[in-house]
């Protein structure tokens, strides 16, 4: 049993971690059908906020709870800037956003070399963190509960706020018919800026999480951004269900797998399965129900 | 997009060759010749990038992978004729008594190794093309997921230290079937190969373009439904594009090695199959001499401003992929028409970005 509870718990704590890496990714491409590349280096944003906010909090119980709406808010900001600077001009050709995002990320990639030490930098990890809850006679690490618990927490709220929220309403009527949503007098302009905002702040909010648990460094977005956009694409694009179940699926998937064999060849075995996966399934998990010929 | 006659992009072939081939050597020293030998292998890849991406609208994020395949099948080989009888330094580096991997072992003949370098690349193109483009994958998709692909073979390829040489990768080839490598007369030797092979590339290309094939390659890219309506599987059009482009690019990694004399994981991984990209953008993706100008210029800057001053190279790098896509879409080999049409004061032709429609239906659907 300890062979499958391990990996199993292992790899919903790794699938949190994707999900949270994706969600934002996914609200992105749902709704405005921009690929961000620079999505990774915006966790990465978050997770070097985390370290800034490191600094002025010193008590490490305190810094994380601070660092996650900061990293939310700045990494947010970094989006909206690209958004309004570059991306806005280039809706209608979503290749070239994916190209330009490329771009961008290298530069992003390249400041933080150059601002923070090449190594990277240490996060602290809180004293809460650190110890392990003993549940039905298994050993679970505080530090994994706490990925799948803001995880959780993360899609309880995003979905909440698609659902309840006007704002919320009006995100979905554009993702469903853009014309027609701007027809009924919703300022699209708006609700993508919004969107991209809040994509983003996601992302910071994934990285946090990340700097828990691996390495802060210039390099740690490229390492999470094609895991999620393989997440969002076996999920459906725009689909929050789908995106939680292929995240998770990729997760236990990977651990498996890195159980099995080793952590490279994982990733290998990963990538073929959501091949096979899309084999079955083009439009991913869940898809949005139209009448578009393609 | 200019439509140039088919005989003044034959002649315009033909200067290149001459270039290439005749001028280059008499004038360039042998340190630059060989920097040039370089750009020519990634002129071959970005060669077959403009098929797939600038004709056939596939974004190919991931050509490192058929550039490794490559790559690697002839540095075995390399590797192997230079250890002679023995198994290769590297791999009895952790075990005297390592035996050589099964793997290994086909690639000992040259003609193994010469159909490898052409048939791996098919087989694998071949495969993950008809996987993703019959089940209609496209788009954004097929971009990210040929990326995954060169990650993951990087990857794997950093973590085999034993089979592949991991991280250092492979390199100190003495022989290329059976010439000695340092040998001046070699270096251009190989040199001269691997610019008649970007020749003969462009060649192909250009035919490519003129013919049926190539009409329809446009056509599918354009409106692949249209396509279907007509009768046609848009599926094995691109697949065929597809598979040419792998050709290309493995083509290109067998001459990197022998020219440059190491291949490692970084030279195929995410950032090196972007860095191709970034040629073919810059050149013009859909002309027939923008990919190939484009990868040696990005190559050139590579090597003289990215060794130099490697911080803001990667600046130049990000910034030429925002200004190029934001405002030339069609890359430089667009300007002279743009600046033609400035000049008649007629309302500028906007070269269309040309994938902008029918990209935002595959995002969309």
């Amino acid at each position: 049993m300890d062979a499958l509870i391990a990996p199993l718990l292992n790899g919903s704590a790794q699938g949190a971690l994707l999900l949270l890496a994706a969600l934002g990714l996914s609200l992105t491409f749902g709704q405005m059908g921009v690929i961000n590349m620079a999505h990774g280096e915006f966790l990465m944003i978050g997770a070097f906020a985390a370290y800034l906010v490191q600094q002025v909090v010193t008590a490490s119980n305190l810094s994380i709870p601070v660092a996650l709406p900061v990293a939310f808010v700045v990494a947010g900001l970094f989006g909206l800037l690209l958004e309004v600077t570059i991306i806005r001009w280039m809706y209608r050709r979503p290749l070239d956003t994916l190209l330009v995002t490329v771009g961008v990320g290298l530069i992003l990639q390249q400041a933080a070399l150059q601002i923070f030490p090449s190594q990277g930098v240490p996060v602290e990890k809180p004293g809460w963190l650190d110890g392990q809850l003993t549940v039905l006679g298994y050993n679970w690490p505080l530090r994994q509960l706490f990925t799948i618990l803001l995880a959780t927490a993360c899609v309880a709220a995003l979905s909440a706020w698609l659902k309840y929220t006007s704002f919320g309403r009006r995100i979905r009527a554009t993702v469903h018919n853009r014309d027609l949503a701007e027809t009924t007098g919703i300022s699209t302009r708006s609700i993508d800026r919004l969107t991209f905002f809040v994509g983003s702040g996601l992302a910071g909010v994934a990285g946090v999480t990340a700097s828990l648990i691996g390495g802060t460094n210039s390099q740690m977005g490229a390492q999470y951004i094609i895991p999620a956009f393989l997440v969002v694409a076996a999920g459906g694009i725009g689909q929050l269900r789908g995106t939680v179940i292929a995240a998770w699926a990729v997760g236990v998937a990977l651990s498996f797998f890195a159980y099995w064999t080793t952590g490279s060849l994982a990733q290998v075995l990963a990538f073929i399965l959501v091949i096979v996966f899309l084999q079955l399934r083009p439009q991913g998990l869940f898809t949005v129900r139209t009448r578009s010929l393609a | 997009m200019t439509k140039l006659k088919p005989w003044i992009s034959l002649s315009g072939i033909g200067v290149f060759a001459v270039l290439l081939l005749a001028v280059a050597p008499l004038v360039l020293t042998d340190h630059w010749l060989n920097n040039l030998g370089k750009y020519c292998c990634w002129a071959i890849a970005a060669v077959g990038i403009g098929l797939a991406w600038g004709r056939g609208g596939m974004l190919v994020m991931g050509q490192g992978v058929f550039f490794a395949l490559g790559a690697y099948a002839m540095a075995m080989h390399l590797t192997l004729e230079t250890a002679g009888d023995r198994v290769p330094g590297f791999m009895v580096l952790y075990d005297p008594l390592a035996p050589l991997p099964v793997f290994w072992e086909p690639f000992r003949s040259a003609g193994f190794t010469l159909l490898a370098i052409v048939l791996l690349p098919v087989i694998v193109a071949g495969v993950l093309g008809y996987a993703l483009f019959k089940r209609r994958v496209k788009g954004a998709y097929f971009a990210i997921l040929t990326q995954a692909l060169a990650v993951a073979l990087a990857t794997l390829i950093s973590s085999t230290i034993r089979e592949t040489g991991g991280d250092t990768g492979l390199s100190d080839f003495k022989y290329f079937f059976g010439f000695v490598l340092n040998d001046p007369a070699n270096k251009l030797l190989v040199y001269l190969i691997a610019a008649a092979l970007l020749i003969v590339c462009l060649l192909a290309v250009w035919q490519f373009y003129r013919s049926r094939f190539g009409e329809l390659l446009v056509a599918t890219r354009d409106a692949e439904e249209r396509v279907r309506f007509l009768g046609y599987d848009p599926a094995n059009v691109k697949l065929v594009a597809f598979v040419v482009s792998a050709l290309m690019a493995s083509i290109g990694g067998a001459m990197f090695v022998p020219i440059v004399g190491i291949i490692t994981p970084a030279e195929i991984g995410a950032a090196a199959s972007i860095l191709m990209i970034a040629g073919v953008a810059l050149g013009g993706r859909a002309s027939l001499f923008g990919p190939a100008l484009g990868a040696m210029a990005v190559g050139w800057g590579q090597s003289s401003l990215g060794s130099t001053w490697p911080d803001g190279w990667t600046y130049i790098l990000g910034l030429l992929f925002i200004v190029v896509i934001l405002f030339l879409p069609n890359g430089l080999s667009s300007l002279p028409a743009r600046f033609a049409a400035l000049r008649r004061r007629s309302p500028a032709e906007q070269p269309a970005p040309a994938l902008a429609g029918a990209e935002l239906e595959e995002v969309r659907s």
